[in-house]
């Protein structure tokens, strides 16, 4: 999908809903949190294509880029965070997909958490965080 | 007639009180004055007998037992273990010192997932949420120094289930302790894991038939063993409600029954063994009825549906543990408050045993303080509060009864609409159960979010600044160390013997044989956990859910 097709779409490219592929690495099949997400997601008018469990890294980055998405959601419960995560961000970085907005959801201890935003990863929604609180950062977050 | 029947209840419960034991402790109030072991209504009406009656009596809506928590309290069990088998060994040992009384052994994802900790998908999951096992050099490691004729073993495993059996079986025999005399329960509980926890492996057909094999042999062989705990727990945790958490668990308990009567097994051999493992939610009433209301449905299809005669295969018996998703990683102290009502609803539920949640689950696994606290919350429970001396306190309060029935109703609605769709494997093929939670679960999340209810520290009361506590990490040297060893065993074990093993568990499944003799051989010539499951699957297919 072109991302500008000529000015006068403009606004209307501007306005094309955020595309998010959400997906869960590793093998904790620990799903409630992704599926209330993807489905609030939605709600707030995005495009959410949700991969499903047990997801390599390198599957992930493979979905993100076939759906041209704005946006990779990885939840993680298992506390494997901290060597799935950087694996993912040098696939995306292999791939030149940068400008792609990675956010992880799940337990993630407070120490770990600036740790990830080092490495690239724009936000960390722990339990407990509001939906809409998602859905306002993505907008305000993503380019389009 | 009706003078006579009522009689003849009350004093049958009043017989059976009186050849119970007793445990040596006080059952009078704080300030001296006697507490009576049940409560009943003056005038026991028919209805009162029929619906509620006396603890240790059908529908056993009261509980199990004559006199309750005054014969034995409930088992306090710590679901524990990460690492190494023998680190996970030091946490059991560490537990048995501080007074627990059974103990609850967690797995690592792969082992879950029936993988070896060198498979490609293990990494960065070995030892984390529970101790790695490849071999049955890692299970003997596990009880090292814990004598398992002496004490109870819950072990928490699904889709392996029957491989871990077999290890339970090869470690106790190498202990001296024949199998018969064991005592525990394995959770292999695998309709749960289509529904909720996603720790599927092989389709559901043959999944179930592998827990029937597990049934089947220990029916024949372990007699004290359980082994199935048919699994609320990670339903609820998934969104579910309660009436769908005990709804969905009965069903899948009437399922298994159903297979193993299927499989020529005598209802009354089997059904005494089937144990039960409920969520305790914060909603306190909710949960007591849905405990009592359990009771009462069980018993009533036990006996008229499938025709039951023992008292014993009426019988609901439950372990429970406190909800994880209810606690939050805001202000975590406030954790040890809901885990403490949690442990309230559920002894006051009439529960068998009790896992009670450590207060930084949210942020790590536990530090062992924070188990600490959490085992001497059920140990305040037990011995301070006096809520153990007398059967189901709250029994008969118009609210508490008013809850059961509606819960009862419930869920029997929702049990004919599993039966109206097919049963329950066309229920999970069409995505009935995953629906239904999902549901659910959004519904609270919306309903939190819009601040309509309240959670501490979450959307109300919130702090700036929340105090740290204290919190664990696993050493990562783990998955080395674990990779290194399973290397070593692949390289001196006799690997002719494990490709017969492995050769013949495949023919065991083939012929539909039960496969537990063959996994048992298995586990003696050390082929791992992934083997057997790789053999087991070239037979019985991988699972692939269509949404």
């Amino acid at each position: 999908m072109p991302r500008t097709a000529s000015p006068q779409s403009e606004t209307a490219a501007k306005k094309r809903p955020i595309r998010v592929v959400l997906a869960k690495i590793g093998l904790d099949g620990h799903d409630r949190g992704i599926q209330v997400v993807a489905r609030a997601l939605r709600d707030a008018g995005m495009e959410v294509i949700y991969t499903g469990l047990w997801q390599t890294p390198e599957a992930v980055v493979r979905a993100a880029e076939d759906e041209d998405a704005d946006v990779l959601g990885i939840s993680i419960l298992s506390g494997a965070h901290m060597k799935q995560i950087p694996m993912l961000i040098n696939r995306l970085r292999e791939r030149g997909l940068e400008h792609v907005t990675v956010i992880v959801g799940g337990i993630i201890p407070e120490a770990d958490i600036p740790k990830l935003q080092a490495l690239g990863v724009a936000k960390v929604f722990t339990p407990g965080s509001p939906l809409k609180e998602i859905s306002e950062f993505l907008e305000a977050t993503v380019r389009r | 007639m009706a003078t006579d029947t009522k009689r003849t209840a009350a004093e049958a419960w009043r017989q059976a009180l009186e050849n119970s034991p007793t445990r040596d402790a006080c059952f009078t109030t704080i300030s001296g004055k006697p507490v009576e072991p049940l409560y009943v209504p003056e005038e026991p009406s028919e209805t009162y007998e029929e619906k509620i009656g006396y603890p240790g009596q059908y529908p056993y809506t009261r509980g199990i037992y004559a006199n309750m928590y005054r014969g034995r309290l409930w088992t306090m069990r710590q679901f524990a273990g990460y690492g190494t088998t023998a680190q996970a060994n030091e946490r059991l040992k560490l537990l048995l010192a501080k007074g627990q009384t059974g103990l609850s052994c967690a797995f690592d994802l792969p082992t879950l997932m029936g993988v070896d900790s060198d498979h490609p998908s293990a990494v960065g999951e070995v030892g984390r949420l529970g101790a790695a096992v490849d071999t049955i050099n890692d299970f003997d490691r596990y009880f090292e120094g814990i004598d398992l004729g002496g004490v109870s073993v819950s072990l928490t495993i699904n889709a392996p289930a029957a491989i871990l059996l077999a290890f339970l079986v090869v470690t106790a025999r190498r202990q001296g302790v024949d199998a018969c005399r064991l005592r525990g329960t394995l959770q292999n509980d695998i309709l749960k894991e289509f529904h909720a926890q996603n720790e599927y492996v092989f389709p559901p057909v043959p999944s179930v038939r592998l827990v029937t094999d597990t049934i089947e042999y220990c029916t024949r062989e372990m007699p004290l063993f359980h082994p199935v705990s048919i699994s609320g727990y990670h339903i609820r945790e998934a969104g579910a409600t309660a009436a769908e958490e005990l709804a969905f668990t009965l069903a899948d308990g009437f399922h298994y029954v159903e297979q193993s009567i299927e499989r020529g097994l005598d209802i009354d051999q089997f059904a005494p063994r089937l144990s039960f493992f409920f969520n305790s939610h914060i909603d306190f009433f909710e949960e007591l009825a849905k405990f009592r209301a359990g009771r009462r449905i069980w018993a009533r299809h036990m006996r008229n549906r499938y025709g039951a005669k023992k008292e014993k295969s009426w019988m609901l018996r439950f372990h429970v543990q406190t909800s994880g998703v209810s606690l939050q990683a805001q202000q975590p102290e406030v954790n040890v408050v809901r885990v403490a009502y949690q442990a309230l609803a559920a002894v006051l539920g009439g529960c068998q045993s009790l896992h009670t949640n450590s207060r930084d689950e949210t942020l790590c696994l536990p530090t062992e303080e924070a188990v600490t606290i959490a085992l001497r919350t059920q140990q305040v429970l037990a011995h301070e509060t006096g809520v153990v001396n007398s059967a189901d306190p709250l029994g008969g309060s118009y609210q508490v009864e008013a809850q059961t029935d509606a819960m009862e109703a419930e869920v029997e609605q929702i049990l004919q609409e599993i039966d109206s769709q097919g049963g329950m494997i066309a229920a999970i093929e069409n995505g009935y159960f995953r629906r239904r939670i999902a549901e659910s679960a959004y519904r609270f999340q919306r309903e939190v979010d819009a601040g309509r209810r309240k959670i501490v520290g979450v959307n109300a009361f919130t702090e700036d600044e929340s105090q740290p506590i204290p919190t664990m990490e696993v050493d990562s040297s783990v998955e080395e160390e674990q990779k290194k060893a399973l290397a070593a065993i692949k390289a001196s074990r006799d690997n002719t013997s494990v490709a017969e093993a492995l050769d013949n568990i495949r023919r065991a499944a083939d012929e539909g044989e039960n496969v537990m003799p063959a996994l048992i051989r298995g586990a003696e010539v050390q082929a791992t956990v992934g083997e057997m499951m790789d053999a087991l699957a070239d037979v019985l297919g991988r699972y692939q859910p269509t949404s």
